[in-house]
C-alpha cells in the first residue's frame, strides 16, 4: 500500500517539484517592465523627432518628401520662405506646420530615408498609447528637439 | 445665412440609460463623500489589477499580443495572464489587427456580449485608425464600431508598448474615468450645420 502511494503520488510530486527547483537557479528570463526597460535594438523605429542642427536652426525645410514616401499618408507638412528677421533653417524654406497622425504611422522610417537634409529621425521612445483620438497628431512643437544649451 | 446646432447622441447598446438622453445623457452620480463611492473606489482598484482580456486577435498584431504573455514580458504580473476563451469571462478586448468590414459586426457582437464592466484597447495602426489600409475593406478605425479605452500606435506595437497600453487602461480604471466603463454614452461634438437659406 505505502509502495503505491510512494509511486503514485510521492514520485510524480517530486519530479514536479524537482523541475522547479532546478529552474530556481537559472537567470530570470522576465524584464520587470515599468521599473526597468529593455534594450532596444539598434534598428528600433519608434517616435519620430524632427531633429536641429548645432546652431540651433531646424534641420527640416519644408520639402514634403517624407510626405510623398510615406505609405500610410499620416504626414502633413506647409512651408514658407524664411526672412532674414525670421529666420527658422538655414535654406530658403522651412514648415510652418508639420503634423504627423501618430494613430496612423506604421514606423517604416521612409520618411527617414527620404529626407535629403536628416531632419526627421525615428527615435526608440515607445510609450506612445493615449486616451483619446485626438492625442495622437503630434505638431511640429511636440516633434521638435529642444535648443540644446551649448556648453 | 442661418446656422442649426445639432447635438448627436449615440447610446452604447448594451448598457443602461441614467439620466436624460435627449440633453446629452447627463449621468447623475452618487456624492463623491458617500460610501458608495468609496467602495466603488476600492472596486475599480481591484478591476484594475485584475484585467482578463478576451482570447481573439484579428491579424499580425495579435502575435505581439500573444509574446506579451510569455515569459519573457509576463502580463501576469499585471493579473491579466487569463485570456478567456468566452466573452462572458472577459474584462477586456484587445482589438489586435485590421477589423474589415466583414468582421466588424461580429466584433461588436462579442461586445455586447461581454458582461459590463468591459474595456477596449486598440491595438496597432490598423485598428486604431486603418493604417496603410485606406481602402474599402478596412474599418477605418475600430472606434466606429466599439467604444475605444486606450489607442496602442505602432505597427505592431512591441510588447513592452503593449503593456504602456494596459498600465495607462489600468490608471484610467483607478484614478481617472471609472466610470466610463459602465456607464457609457458616446457624445459628439455639437455640430454646426450650414442650411441653405
Amino acid at each position: 500500500m505505502s509502495f503505491e502511494v510512494m509511486k503514485d503520488v510521492a514520485k510524480p510530486i517530486l519530479t514536479g517539484f524537482g523541475i522547479t527547483a532546478k529552474r530556481l537557479g537559472r537567470k530570470k528570463v522576465t524584464i520587470q517592465y515599468p521599473l526597468e526597460r529593455r534594450e532596444q535594438y539598434t534598428r528600433t523605429r519608434w517616435r519620430h523627432v524632427l531633429t536641429r542642427y548645432d546652431s540651433g536652426l531646424e534641420r527640416c525645410i519644408g520639402c514634403s518628401l517624407c510626405a510623398g514616401a510615406c505609405p500610410a499618408r499620416c504626414i502633413y507638412v506647409e512651408a514658407d520662405e524664411n526672412t532674414d528677421e525670421q529666420r527658422f533653417s538655414p535654406g530658403e524654406r522651412y514648415a510652418t506646420r508639420y503634423e504627423i497622425n501618430m494613430l496612423r504611422c506604421i514606423f517604416c522610417g521612409y520618411c527617414q530615408d527620404a529626407c535629403p537634409t536628416g531632419a526627421i529621425v525615428l527615435r526608440k521612445d515607445f510609450e506612445l498609447a493615449n486616451y483619446e483620438r485626438e492625442d495622437f497628431l503630434y505638431t511640429k512643437e511636440m516633434l521638435l528637439e529642444p535648443i540644446r544649451e551649448m556648453a | 445665412m442661418p446656422k442649426r446646432v445639432e447635438t448627436l447622441v449615440l447610446h452604447d447598446s448594451s448598457t443602461p440609460v441614467f439620466g436624460d438622453i435627449e440633453k446629452g445623457g447627463s449621468v447623475v452620480l452618487a456624492n463623491k463623500e458617500s460610501l458608495l463611492e468609496r467602495l466603488e473606489g476600492a472596486a475599480s482598484a481591484g478591476r484594475a489589477h485584475a484585467l482578463w482580456p478576451l482570447t481573439f486577435g484579428l491579424a499580425c498584431c495579435a502575435i505581439e499580443m500573444m509574446s506579451t504573455v510569455a515569459a519573457r514580458f509576463d502580463l501576469s504580473r499585471f493579473g491579466s495572464e487569463a485570456f478567456r476563451a468566452t466573452p462572458r469571462q472577459a474584462d477586456v478586448m484587445i482589438i489586435a489587427g485590421r477589423v474589415s468590414k466583414k468582421m466588424a459586426p461580429v466584433l461588436r457582437q462579442i461586445y455586447d456580449q461581454m458582461p459590463e464592466p468591459k474595456w477596449v484597447i486598440s491595438m496597432g495602426a490598423c485598428a486604431s485608425s486603418g493604417g496603410v489600409y485606406n481602402n474599402y475593406a478596412i474599418v477605418q478605425g475600430a472606434d466606429q464600431v466599439v467604444p475605444v479605452d486606450v489607442y496602442v500606435p505602432g505597427c505592431p506595437p512591441s510588447p513592452d508598448a503593449l503593456m504602456y497600453g494596459i498600465l495607462k487602461l489600468q490608471s484610467k480604471i483607478k484614478h481617472g474615468d471609472a466610470k466610463r466603463g459602465q456607464l457609457k454614452l458616446i457624445e459628439l461634438k455639437a455640430r454646426e450645420l450650414e442650411e441653405a437659406k
